[in-house]
């Protein structure tokens, strides 16, 4: 099972080790994790994708939120949540193949973003399964090389994770 | 007001109270130890190295509840901190370590001395903070104290950098921060008192949560309200008397019948400031099957860590305790209590070891309430099993971590702790050999501990594995050391003594009692003595033996 955590924290030097720290030491399997700043100049923001279960999803939430770094600590709730993921992707593209890529990047709607004689760069942006499948699709042109943002996701709605009071609202 | 950074230091210490300071001065720290002799209304106590002064500062904490301090310079000092600041971690016991670190100009060039002590201690510390600028030192002290004695209690160090102890910044002195416990869940305190009112044979598993919270008026109303016995990990001993009739004594892997039999006929297991260790719990998925189990602590991450539970109520034990105690219906389970008390019969030794005569005999002769620290080993069991510990805070051992050489720099901060009272610490001749240096600091300060050396020439813990486990091959376990200890204790200053027939037993420790200062009892037993009964890791509560044959 994937759960995707936000939490928000103090935006110093350390925090990223303590909470990787933490997740090494405790044996948490993380798909991804990103960081990134927020609208309080004070607090970063983190996006946290967990392979595990109920158990490990309880345990990553407590331990974490016993952190004094950690202010804010959320799990998403599924259909609740808007999850986006970027993917920056370089594939080979000769001249004569070009159309094909430019056939599917249509359908998912990715953009060119670098055209080299034998190369393109496209970027999709989408939930992570979208671009996993575009992916699956663009794979047999030959990847060049890749690079994803992790996920990064919020709560539908006026709820804003600063106004989760504990997330035992979430979690028993 | 301004004030360099190292009287900032000393001046919010004195507004949390502290009054004595365990640790070793060196590069880093020299204005912090400079602001400390001009201040000179705080004791420092001078330990043999920097490991007895972390341990020390634990004892003390754990003796007194307040908030234990040590010094220690940069690089070397720091890192010999790190045993001592894993111990307090592993049994929450509030502590504030400080360290020095070269200047700003020399950070992460690996400067002399410089060492990362922060990214070094940040898994065994509730916090850290490595300070920089002198404008947040003040309030990061005051911090460090609140987190280390709030919560779930544990180590913090606060890493001050040389420059920032000598730059000035505006100090106002505060109170410091009074702390209150979220409020508990009163509907899961109703939840709990419904399982209890309806059980039969409800069994109380008390921890060291209890003795964190000051909670032992509380569980021993909870325990007679409910009419439940009640047994106690390592780190919960002296959470009730151990004279009263309701006390079955230890419980875990070296736990007493009377103990193990209850926690396997019980039909509630009530565990109170436990977090069900390997060493309590043994099998983690059948400690409890087939029973019901309500769990109070502070800490939400111990809910459900190891064991799963019926029903937990999260906060402070005594607030949660004296929610619960007022719902329960007064129900007649004498017959259940008496069947537990019975047992304890079952736990009379009928033919006693050399160490547990020589405890009987110090319980009877030392004062009653005498704090008692203990290192790691064999000696450590047969003390938490034999010795009649009557207060909470009476103890001090290390539980979770098993720290080999605890007992002398814990010996010492429980000894400041208690104003210098008599104090014991059994150790074992392996442990004893890991910190002895601190031996020169119990001299120089005088300190009453009375030292009892159980000598059995060998490591007695891991050798009994090897019996178990090893089929008696004694890999690297016989000691063979030369030591004369009595000439040991004589060169330091302090006094030695020897027990090696059962006729000296009294009069040597009616001897050391009446000795002004430390005394060092070479207590010769014998090699092949075990820590009985046992359950062996990972095994259930019906498997616990008596005999090693």
């Amino acid at each position: 099972m994937q759960y995707t955590i936000s939490a928000l924290v103090t935006n110093k030097s350390g925090v990223l080790t303590k909470i990787s720290g933490l997740f090494s030491r405790r044996g948490f399997n993380i798909e991804s994790l990103s960081v990134c700043k927020t609208e309080d100049p004070l607090l970063s923001r983190m996006t946290i994708v967990l392979n595990g279960d109920d158990y490990t999803l309880g345990q990553m939430v407590k331990q974490m939120d016993k952190l004094i770094e950690v202010k804010k600590i959320m799990p998403a709730v599924e259909n609740e949540s808007i999850y986006r993921e970027l993917l920056l992707i370089k594939v080979s593209a000769a001249p004569e193949i070009r159309n094909q890529i430019v056939e599917i990047k249509e359908i998912y709607k990715a953009k060119v973003v670098d055209l080299s004689p034998n190369s393109m760069i496209l970027e999709l942006t989408g939930e992570p399964n979208k671009l996993d499948g575009f992916i699956r699709v663009i794979q047999p042109y030959g990847i060049l090389e890749m690079a994803r943002t992790g996920v990064t996701a919020i709560s539908r709605g006026e709820k804003c994770i600063k106004d989760v009071v504990s997330y035992e609202e979430f979690i028993l | 007001m301004q004030l360099s950074g190292a009287d900032i230091l000393i001046a919010c210490l004195k507004e949390q109270g502290v009054d004595t300071i365990f640790g070793y001065p060196g590069g880093a720290v020299l204005d912090i130890y400079d602001a400390l002799y001009r201040d000179g209304t705080i004791n420092h106590v001078l330990t043999a190295h920097e490991q007895g002064a972390a341990h020390a500062a634990d004892g003390y904490a754990r003796k007194t509840g307040k908030v234990g301090v040590c010094f220690a310079t940069s690089g070397p000092g720091a890192t010999n901190l790190v045993t001592g600041i894993a111990t307090a971690y592993m049994d929450s016991i509030p502590l504030v370590a400080v360290t020095g670190n070269v200047g700003l100009s020399f950070l992460g060039r690996d400067s002399f001395q410089e060492v990362d002590i922060c990214g070094v201690t940040m898994p065994i510390t509730k916090h850290n903070y490595i300070v920089k600028d002198v404008s947040e030192l003040a309030d990061v002290i005051r911090e460090a104290f609140f987190i280390a004695n709030s919560g779930r209690k544990g180590p913090v160090l606060i890493d001050i950098l040389k420059n920032v102890q000598t730059q000035l910044a505006d100090y106002e002195p505060k109170t410091p921060q009074s702390y209150r416990p979220k409020e508990i869940s009163l509907r899961n305190a109703e939840h709990i008192a419904e399982i209890l009112n309806e059980c039969e044979r409800p069994f109380i598993m008390a921890g060291g949560g209890v003795i964190a919270a000051d909670a032992e008026k509380d569980l021993l109303a909870f325990a007679e309200t409910l009419g439940a016995p009640v047994s106690m990990t390592m780190m919960g001993l002296g959470s009730i008397p151990s004279s009263t009739p309701l006390s079955l004594g230890m419980l875990g892997m070296h736990g007493t019948h009377a103990s193990t039999k209850a926690c396997l006929e019980c039909d509630v297991i009530i565990a109170v400031g436990t977090r069900f260790s390997d060493r309590v719990a043994l099998s983690r998925d059948k400690f409890a099957q087939g029973r019901k189990v309500v769990q109070i602590d502070i800490d939400a991450a111990e809910i459900n860590k190891n064991v799963f539970v019926d029903e937990s109520l999260l906060g402070d034990v005594g607030t949660s305790l004296r929610a619960i105690t007022p719902l329960l219906k007064r129900r007649d389970r004498s017959a259940w209590l008496t069947s537990c008390l019975e047992r304890k019969k079952t736990d009379v030794i009928k033919a006693p070891i050399e160490a547990y005569k020589i405890l009987k005999a110090a319980s009877e002769i030392f004062p009653a309430n005498t704090p008692v620290a203990t290192d790691v080993g064999q000696h450590q069991i047969w003390t938490a099993q034999y010795y009649p510990f009557e207060k909470a805070r009476q103890l001090m051992t290390s539980g979770g971590l098993g720290t080999m050489g605890y007992g002398m720099g814990a010996a010492i901060g429980a000894c400041f702790g208690s104003g210098k009272k008599k104090t014991l610490l059994v150790t074992g001749d392996g442990s004893f050999n890991m910190n002895m240096n601190e031996l020169s600091t119990m001299v120089t300060e005088n300190l009453p501990v009375v030292i009892l050396l159980m000598n059995n020439t060998v490591l007695g813990m891991v050798r009994q594995w090897q019996k178990i486990f090893y089929e008696r091959r004694f890999s690297q376990t016989t000691l063979h050391k030369k030591t004369d200890y009595v000439k040991f204790a004589e060169s330091f200053g302090a006094k030695g003594l020897t027990i090696a027939r059962e006729e000296d037993i009294v009069p040597i420790l009616q001897e050391a009692l009446a000795s002004d200062g430390p005394v060092l009892v070479d207590c010769k037993i014998s090699p092949d003595d075990n820590a009985l009964p046992m359950i062996k890791p990972g095994q259930t509560y019906d498997t616990q033996i008596d005999t090693m044959e």
